[in-house]
């Protein structure tokens, strides 16, 4: 097959061009997937041995940069919460947009567009211009000019709110996310039948009745992909939360909202540009690294699957 | 397949029971909380541009002054200001001020002129460095021998000219596109057009695995394993620059500029390449001079992406590039870029103070760069969407 492609129809004689071609255009995209390979090799080559279950379990009471007994427990739970709690803001706002774009706006009409523009461009902006916005608006304004006041008016010394949070981190981290749930969702509620809407019409039901009975339950796997994959995305962030809520360290485990708490990739940022010593406190950091990839690869891997599961079980339903 | 589309047209319509009648009023109500919700994006783009550039608003009209010594006057113009007027030269609070007896005061103004006599020695006390002039344009600090563009925001005199952070963030950019660009275009030409249906169905989820790697992870791994390498092979000075911060940032958008490329090629019509290779053309050559042609606008959207997610990636430069402020265009040299400044000076610098300002002008910058290239971007790729479908 291979040899056939790259003989020239008119000549018969082998076809240099398309060697050179297919060669240049397949070189590169092996040159990439060789690199993709070498980082995570070298990654894991490194860091496996690292990895024990006293690692997953220490704290770094300890210190920073003991090899010896550090772990990644609080960083573990830290970037656990923050997610989770990403989750509760980002899938019901999401979902919700999705809705509409799909079931309500007419496509074509200037509005649609500029709500899609502006779904599209939020995916754009960069990293570090969210975690400005989490201190400019969640922090300073949200936190300390509007709820601080309010919540406890006789003492205006007193800052609760107004102070880097877990949950200004999960918020920023939710506008972020919110293009990665919404396009995800807007694809799986695209791949429902016609036919199961309007059948239910036909039955009865009204527009809303559907939505709600009939084409949410077929879009949960695309809401639940949508889900991980912000998840995913946000797990391994660093800059958004880098002044709105990571803590370089923590002596105990958050425990209300506005607590600041310890990170994993914060914490791989500071093992790696702080350490006096980095050839020795080398093995912690690679531990580190691979407890995030574990965590962001696994996730990603899963929303494949759901993914791969719901177009199967779509393509049957069509 | 023809049947379901006739179909269709002919059924009530879904997007016709818009205007349609409700069961419950219940409903007309979600169904507009719904559409009230669907705005966020709207929302939340407005309000990170309001509130990124309203902490940066004073610097933008020029209403801050950071000049370490401002205007003086003597002990006797006292009798010719105003009480407003007074408490604000000399800094105090309203209560502060009706508190304060005359002669107090007279001796406040005295303190003031000492402390303008004592540091007058440097003229640069005198300057505010937050002027537009001073962030933009070179000046000759004293104690250098000639004008120089100077980011020094923790010193005596606090220098912010942003020149030096602008090269930077350009010239990691600029490595970052000239490595990526061709490897994800290479690949994304590969993937669409050469490789067999098989080898694609794998391809192209691995490949986009990379985005899947934190940008934290991809500044580690140039910070440890990279920039030795990089300098063995290569032997400059610094180990850190904007050479090895641009490779591992062009890591960091290969899934991007290839996934956008690939999607435009491969949104090219079958029937082009049908007709090319019935005319005689091998499949390279329906490949480049037919396919690539029709999907070049698709690329360039690729490009202009890649470009705005380069610029704005701040984990892999502040880890990667070294960062120092200085003004060269030499991609060996040690680099600080616009991101890796906001994220390693904001914790320090004094909420509401001149510091404070100018990062959050740098980062409204930065909004304003990567707003304008994925609005082109995208226009680009709707365009050729709608022109290769052929349709409406």
């Amino acid at each position: 097959m291979k040899a056939d492609s790259q003989r020239s129809f008119q000549t018969g004689r082998f076809d240099y061009g398309s060697f050179f071609f297919t060669g240049v255009t397949g070189l590169a995209t092996y040159l990439i997937l060789a690199t993709l390979a070498v980082i995570l090799i070298n990654v894991l080559v490194n860091g496996w041995s690292g990895l024990s279950l006293h690692f997953i379990t220490a704290g770094t009471e300890n210190g920073m940069f003991n090899v010896d007994k550090a772990g990644v427990l609080p960083m573990i739970i830290g970037t656990s919460a923050r997610v989770l709690l990403m989750t509760i803001f980002v899938i019901p706002v999401g979902v919700t947009t999705a809705i509409y774009l799909t079931e309500y706006a007419h496509s074509s009409s200037i509005f649609t567009r500029i709500i899609r523009g502006a779904v599209n461009n939020l995916a754009g902006v960069p990293s570090i211009v969210f975690g400005l916005f989490g201190v400019g608006f969640f922090i300073n304004f949200i936190g300390h000019r509007v709820m601080d006041p309010m919540l406890h008016p006789n003492n205006p010394e007193l800052i609760v709110w107004g102070k880097p949070a877990i949950i200004w981190a999960s918020l920023t981290l939710a506008v972020m996310t919110l293009p990665v749930v919404i396009v995800a969702t807007e694809e799986s509620l695209k791949a429902i039948p016609q036919g199961l809407r309007e059948a239910s019409l036909a039955l009865g039901a009204t527009k809303l009745q559907t939505i709600i009975k009939i084409v949410l339950p077929q879009a949960l796997p695309g809401i639940m992909t949508g889900g991980i994959l912000a998840v995913s995305r946000a797990a391994g962030e660093v800059a958004p939360i880098l002044f709105t809520g990571a803590a370089y360290y923590m002596a105990s485990l958050p425990h209300s909202l506005t607590d600041q708490f310890m990170d994993l990739g914060y914490h791989i940022y500071v093992l790696s540009t702080q350490s006096s010593n980095v050839d020795k406190t080398a093995p912690i950091l690679y531990a580190t690294v691979v407890v995030l990839l574990l965590l962001t690869f696994t996730l990603n891997l899963v929303a494949i699957f759901v993914r791969a599961q719901m177009r199967k079980k779509l393509r049957a339903l069509n | 397949m023809a049947n379901k589309e006739v179909g269709s047209k002919r059924s009530v319509g879904w997007m016709g029971l818009q205007r349609g009648h409700h069961a419950h009023p219940l409903e007309w109500i979600v169904e507009k909380g719904i559409f009230a919700v669907s705005l966020s994006a709207i929302v939340m783009i407005f309000l990170i541009f309001l509130f990124v550039a309203r902490e940066a608003l004073p610097i933008f009209f020029g209403q801050l002054n950071s000049a370490k010594v401002q205007k003086v006057m003597s002990v006797a113009e006292m009798e010719k200001l105003g009480p407003a007027e007074l408490q604000a030269y000399l800094g105090l609070t309203p209560e502060q001020y009706a508190s304060m007896d005359t002669e107090t005061k007279r001796l406040l103004m005295e303190v003031k002129l000492e402390e303008f006599k004592e540091s007058s020695q440097d003229k640069d006390a005198t300057l505010n460095t937050t002027s537009w002039r001073n962030m933009i344009l070179p000046h000759q600090w004293s104690g250098y021998s000639k004008p120089e563009y100077i980011w020094q925001p923790v010193s005596e005199i606090q220098k912010y000219n942003i020149i030096p952070l602008l090269i930077g963030s350009l010239k990691a950019t600029l490595v970052a596109l000239l490595f990526a660009v061709p490897l994800a275009l290479g690949a994304a030409i590969y993937v669409s057009q050469l490789a067999n249906a098989r080898a694609r169905e794998w391809l192209k989820p691995t490949i986009e695995l990379l985005a899947g790697i934190p940008s934290v992870v991809l500044g580690f791994f140039a910070l440890i394993v990279m920039a030795s390498v990089l300098q063995s092979v290569f032997g400059y000075q610094s180990r850190l620059n904007a050479f090895v911060a641009g490779i591992a940032l062009g890591l960091a958008i290969i899934p991007v500029v290839f996934s956008i490329a690939e999607d435009a090629l491969t949104s090219v019509p079958r029937s082009y390449t049908q007709a090319a290779l019935a005319l005689g053309s091998s499949k390279w050559q329906a490949a480049w001079k037919i396919v690539l042609p029709a999907a070049i606008p698709g690329v360039f959207a690729a490009v202009v992406l890649g470009f705005g997610r380069a610029i704005g990636e701040t984990m892999v430069v502040l880890m990667a590039s070294g960062n120092a402020s200085i003004v060269s265009w030499n991609i060996f040299d040690s680099t600080r870029t616009m991101t890796a400044t906001i994220a390693a000076e904001m914790a320090e610098a004094v909420v509401g103070g001149h510091h404070y300002r100018i990062l959050f002008m740098l980062g409204a910058l930065l909004f304003v760069v990567t707003f304008v290239s994925n609005l082109v971007g995208d226009l680009v790729i709707h365009r050729l969407k709608h022109k290769l479908e052929g349709k409406r």
